[in-house]
């Protein structure tokens, strides 16, 4: 497994070489570039920044030259924001997104588990159509009317709990919540159709023929085998989620790296794009190598040598 | 062999009453919840497609003096922002929303499921080979990607599905693969195999039916995200232009007024959430009637 | 006009009486690119930059008449192209040092040198050569117009009569900045140095800047080294970054912030109604219009174009669609800008359009071809867009369909000239119609119609020679006539300024340039007795200085 592992690790590096390269040059493709601007700018000082960020040099050379970059842990400028570099907004970003991606991945794991394993259980009863019900109205109501109903209800007119900006804990809650809830919602689904599946099979009569309790029965043998596509769909969604939520970020004022992504490809930002891009990638091979890891635990036939 | 051909019909007879999707078909039918399902997803096809005709208000007809009216018996859904009658717009919106969910799906449907099976089945080096595709595929910026596609190719219904197939077919790939790679060691996958069935033949006729239980339910869990998603891509410029609108537009609009006109928001999320809720019944239904295995305690 | 003319003579008050300890919480839209006075473009970027430094000249935020600032006095020549600032001799920056008119000439010459690549640098070509050091083609700024006779003595020279110059000071491209600091960190003329990091800048504001967590806060404390810090009531003041215009109403509405950057919509109306004190609406310098392309048929023919203008009933679209107190646009400059108003207008006259067309070649709009009206993604865009191609169809019977694109691709087209009807807006930079006018001369940057007369960019050259006050209005006057009777352009409205504020937060006066002057802002709630002064000082402009204090400390 070690050795698997370790292959798997191994061969992040190509792949995300192939990501850099793709990404260079599929940014460039889209029209406008990063310094157009409303009011006309004279060529004379968009020449000046073009020069300043290597942007008039050959195309080929300024992807050389980013590569080198790279390779000394250097992301560049951000061409859009350029207070910073692209390395130290993800530095102050990227921590912010994490925390509020493992607030969402709690809620979506306490919210959905309970209720898929519960559905399954005693299937075509209220104990299923209720939560199956609650997770299809999470699936239903997008995050962008969540947010503002939650934000509406518990915030501005119960006054519970604060409208937005993340500062102290309980500004936390309403944004995991409004952002762990879709995924919750999945979960509850996918746990109960494999779980359902998996109840029907031989191994879980003779289970309870033997006479083991039906909870023992239901969780250590049901859940294990159920698991695989719960676990296949976190894998991504685990990563997306700690990159960050475009629509929470921007809904409750969350200075995360989700509205970074977004806004640097609207804006142009090369560098930015390039560099959240580039984090993206490291967390979803990471995240599927867990995965695969995961579903190898589980099933001990997927196992490999 | 002749003696072979005369077992053949014997069995051929046999078959023909117990295939897989006629005995599906029959189990679907009991399912009451399934069948209401249907039902009521047929009613919001027929209201969205022929509804507008019905109505004597057109679509895109302004009447900006009698803006943010509330329901009446003149405007059963109430009026928005330009005037126009809010039912006929709904209707109007659920046509776009469904020929988008419905296409994007099926194309992100059938490349994934094809994919994730065949690397599942295959597995080893091909299956870790098409794997970091995916992965590839997954990290590439989604945003650019949709307005290179505008840029290039100018701005249809067709690109839309284009699109959001091309993103959604990775994740259903990965859930698929899963399943099959659990279900190849199965005895029924090695029976086929010392059967000497061809690869293909095992692929479409037995793994990929076995492996539909949690395919179809994200199929059914996809179709609400390619609305959405829809919506994120008319905001870039891709997609249906004003007047016409979906469903997702609709509701992004209307929150923004969720507080003094709340009837904007509320109307095409109930039709959302009554369309999602009716496909979610029937695609439980169909999974339980694909699996001849499932249990009705 | 003969002999030196004083540019007016003005009484400011020194209040000597000390901050009241108040911090002021503001939404600030965007989160700056920066802060450095000679890179920054946006509106976010500018309210702090203005309360981080100060230029020579302020303006009364009510009149936007010119006040003292750094500079305590200045005399203008009779031609008005030599302007000679007095600085004051208490003007610090927030380091202690002393500002001097050193200060200036290197900061002028910064933003104007090329390899910096200021997007703003424009601003200051109205001074003698700095077009010419700035394009590269002069590479001695001794040539440049502006020279500091000594350490307190600066003299500006300009190429015409600005009549806009000393109201102009107040935009951040006129700004000192610190020469020790910035060469602290790196070159004068590179890019995205860390001097203007929390810590590191140096300005001479009225405020100095304590923390900038990024996307997150940037907070500023009251200097006390500023010349008029015992004016200065504020303690601190709290920026935050919120994009989205429903979070930021919210967080006013809980109480988080005291001034917003402006209202939703649909809230406009509600505010107006439950909370009148707490919203404001004033007018604003700019226009939203439409722009025709005329090097593409059907808008080639000047009879179609003045049609379209002509059908779109802007009463309707601004009393039902763009609401929030903004006014209909019959012209292009907004009315009232440094006294010059547009004497002709666009009517909106549908049975004359439809003539106009019939006459063009199209009767009742047979065989007019469909068109494409261009804007960016915006819900109220596309609002104003879906009744503006309703009302083309209803009045012109012709067939406008709407195409949005993303910003960039947007504005790609635009600089393309690939469109045919285009949405767009123009934000005054400095009140004067010059500003407005001069966008349609042949090439402008800003024209992006193609249009091109030579009768225009002569009237537009005589109005920039022009002294004379009125003369040069009714140049202008005329020059706008030539535009809307060409019609390369649909005027539709004249933006407002709308922000929620405080209702104790006072100070902040209506005024075209949407302009906050932080260090004038206190809260005090209504009905409260007045502040009693501590000291009380007055200084006079007209070149002589300082007056005395009843406790006798000079002020």
């Amino acid at each position: 497994m070690t050795r698997y592992i370790g292959r798997r690790l191994l061969a992040f590096i190509p792949v995300l070489f192939i990501i850099v390269t793709l990404t260079f040059f599929l940014v460039r493709l889209a029209p406008g570039g990063p310094f157009a601007a409303e009011k006309a700018v004279s060529e004379e000082a968009l020449r000046q920044i073009a020069a300043h960020y290597n942007l008039d040099a050959p195309l080929f050379k300024q992807y050389l030259d980013y590569l080198a970059g790279l390779l000394q842990g250097d992301m560049g400028p951000s061409l859009k924001r350029p207070s910073r570099s692209v390395a130290e907004w993800i530095l102050i970003k990227l921590p912010v997104s994490v925390e509020l991606g493992i607030y969402g991945l709690v809620v979506a794991l306490c919210l959905g588990l309970p209720a898929g394993i519960l559905a399954a259980w005693r299937p075509n009863t209220w104990r299923d159509y209720v939560p199956m019900s609650l997770a299809m109205t999470g699936i239903c109501v997008p995050n962008f009317v969540l947010g503002p109903l939650l934000v509406l209800v518990f915030a501005v007119h119960l006054g519970w709990l604060p409208v937005a900006l993340w500062e102290t804990p309980s500004d936390k809650i309403l944004p995991a919540l409004t952002l762990g809830a879709i995924y919750a919602a999945y979960i509850a689904r996918l746990t109960r159709a494999s779980l359902l599946e998996v109840l029907s099979q031989d191994f879980i009569r003779t289970a309870r023929a033997k006479g083991l309790g039906e909870t023992r029965v239901v969780l250590r043998h049901g859940l294990r085998g159920a698991l695989q596509p719960v676990v296949a769909f976190l894998g991504p969604a685990t990563a997306g989620l700690l990159t960050g939520s475009f629509v929470v970020e921007n809904i409750f004022g969350i200075p995360g790296l989700g509205t970074e992504f977004i806004k640097a490809a609207l804006n142009r930002d090369y560098t930015m794009i390039m560099g959240t891009v580039l984090v993206f990638s490291v967390l979803i091979m990471t995240f599927n190598l867990a995965v695969d890891v995961v579903q190898a635990w589980l099933d001990p036939r997927l196992r490999h040598a | 062999m002749r003696s072979g051909g005369a077992v053949k019909t014997v069995f051929a007879d046999a078959e023909r009453g117990t295939s897989l999707w006629r005995d599906a078909a029959r189990r679907l039918q009991k399912n009451r919840l399934a069948v209401a399902g249907l039902i009521v997803l047929a009613c919001v096809v027929l209201c969205a497609f022929a509804g507008p005709w019905f109505s004597s208000y057109p679509y895109d007809e302004q009447d900006r003096e009698n803006k943010f009216l509330g329901p009446s018996a003149a405007h059963w859904f109430g009026t928005d922002h330009l005037g126009r009658d809010l039912f006929v717009r709904v209707m109007q919106g659920g046509q776009i929303s469904l020929e988008v969910a419905l296409a994007a799906t099926a194309v992100s449907l059938s490349i994934g499921v094809l994919f994730g099976a065949m690397a599942g089945f295959l597995g080893g080096r091909v299956d870790n080979a098409m794997m970091r595709v995916v992965d590839v595929l997954y990290t590439l910026p989604f945003t650019i990607f949709a307005i290179i596609l505008v840029t290039y190719l100018g701005r249809s219904l067709v690109l839309v599905f284009v699109a959001i197939g091309a993103v959604e077919w990775l994740t259903m790939a990965r859930i698929v693969r899963g399943q099959v790679m659990s279900l190849k060691e199965k005895e029924f996958i090695e029976a086929a195999v010392a059967m000497g069935l061809s690869r293909r033949r095992i692929l479409l006729r037995h793994l990929i039916p076995n492996a539909i239980g949690p395919v179809i339910v994200y199929a059914t869990l996809t179709i609400p995200r390619v609305m959405l998603l829809e919506a994120f891509l008319s905001y870039l410029g891709l997609g249906v232009q004003a007047p016409m609108s979906s469903w997702g537009t609709l509701i992004k609009e209307g929150t923004a007024a969720m507080e003094e006109y709340p009837w904007l928001l509320v109307f095409p999320s109930v039709a959302l959430s009554v369309t999602l809720f009716s496909l979610n019944f029937l695609g439980d239904g169909l999974r339980d009637a694909l699996d001849p295995r499932s249990s009705k305690e | 006009m003969a002999g030196a003319v004083l540019a007016g003579c003005h009484v400011a008050r020194h209040e000597t009486a000390g901050a009241d300890g108040r911090v002021l919480h503001v939404g600030n839209g965007a989160e700056p690119q920066d802060l450095d006075p000679h890179l920054v473009t946006g509106v976010p970027e500018h309210r702090l930059v203005s309360a981080l430094f100060e230029g020579l000249v302020d303006v009364d935020p009510e009149t936007l008449e010119p006040v003292p600032a750094v500079a305590e006095s200045w005399t203008v020549s009779s031609h008005g192209t030599v302007y000679t600032f007095r600085l004051r001799e208490d003007a610090r920056w927030s380091n202690g040092d002393p500002v001097r008119a050193h200060d200036f000439v290197y900061a002028w010459k910064r933003i104007l040198t090329p390899a910096l690549g200021s997007e703003y640098a424009y601003m200051l070509h109205c001074m003698k050569n700095a077009r010419a050091y700035n394009e590269g083609t002069l590479t001695d700024f001794g040539e440049v117009g502006a020279k500091a006779l000594d350490d307190r003595t600066l003299e500006v020279t300009l190429n015409h009569p600005t009549p806009y110059f000393l109201s102009m000071q107040i935009h951040y491209t006129w700004y000192p900045v610190h020469r020790a600091t910035i060469e602290r960190y790196g070159q004068m003329d590179e890019r995205g140095t860390r001097w203007t990091r929390a810590g590191n800048l140096v300005g001479n504001g009225a405020f100095r800047l304590e923390r900038w967590e990024p996307d997150r806060i940037i907070t500023i404390a009251r200097n006390p080294h500023y010349w008029n810090a015992g004016r200065v009531r504020l303690e601190a003041v709290h920026f935050h970054p919120v994009d989205n215009v429903l979070t930021e109403e919210l967080l006013f509405r809980v109480g988080r912030f005291d001034l917003t950057t402006t209202v939703p919509l649909n809230k406009v109306e509600v505010y107006q109604r439950t909370r009148p004190d707490a919203i404001r609406i004033d007018p604003y310098l700019g226009t939203y219009f439409y722009r025709l392309n005329v090097t593409r048929p059907p808008f080639t023919d000047a009879r179609v174009r003045r049609a379209f203008a002509m059908s779109i009933d802007r009463e309707d679209l601004v009393r039902n669609v763009v609401r929030a107190g903004r006014k209909p646009a019959y012209c292009f400059t907004p009315p009232d800008t440094a006294g010059y108003t547009c004497s002709t207008a666009i009517p909106y006259d549908v049975d004359e359009a439809r003539r106009l067309l019939a006459e063009a070649g199209y009767p009742n709009g047979e065989g007019f071809p469909e068109v494409e009206l261009l804007h960016n993604t915006s819900d109220d865009h596309r609002q104003i867009a879906e009744a503006a191609q309703a009302m083309w169809k209803q009045h012109l019977n012709v067939r406008v369909s709407l195409v949005n694109q993303e910003w960039k691709v947007y504005l790609n087209s635009m600089l393309q000239r690939d469109y045919q009807i285009a949405r767009s807006g123009w934000i005054g930079d400095f009140v004067d119609p010059i500003n407005f006018l001069e966008c349609f001369t042949t090439g402008n940057g800003n024209n992006r119609t193609g249009f091109a007369s030579d009768k225009y960019d002569a009237l537009i050259a005589q109005a920039l020679g022009e002294v004379d006050g009125e003369r040069r209005i009714a140049v202008l006057q005329e020059a706008e006539r030539l535009l809307l009777e060409e019609a390369p352009i649909v005027p539709i409205y004249f933006y407002t300024n709308i922000f929620l504020k405080h209702p104790d937060l006072k100070g902040i006066s209506p005024n075209l340039l949407g302009y906050v002057s932080f260090k004038r802002l206190y809260f005090e709630p209504d009905g409260a007795p007045p502040r009693e002064p501590r000291g009380e000082g007055t200084v006079t402009r007209a070149g002589v200085g300082v007056g005395v204090t009843r406790d006798g400390r000079a002020g």
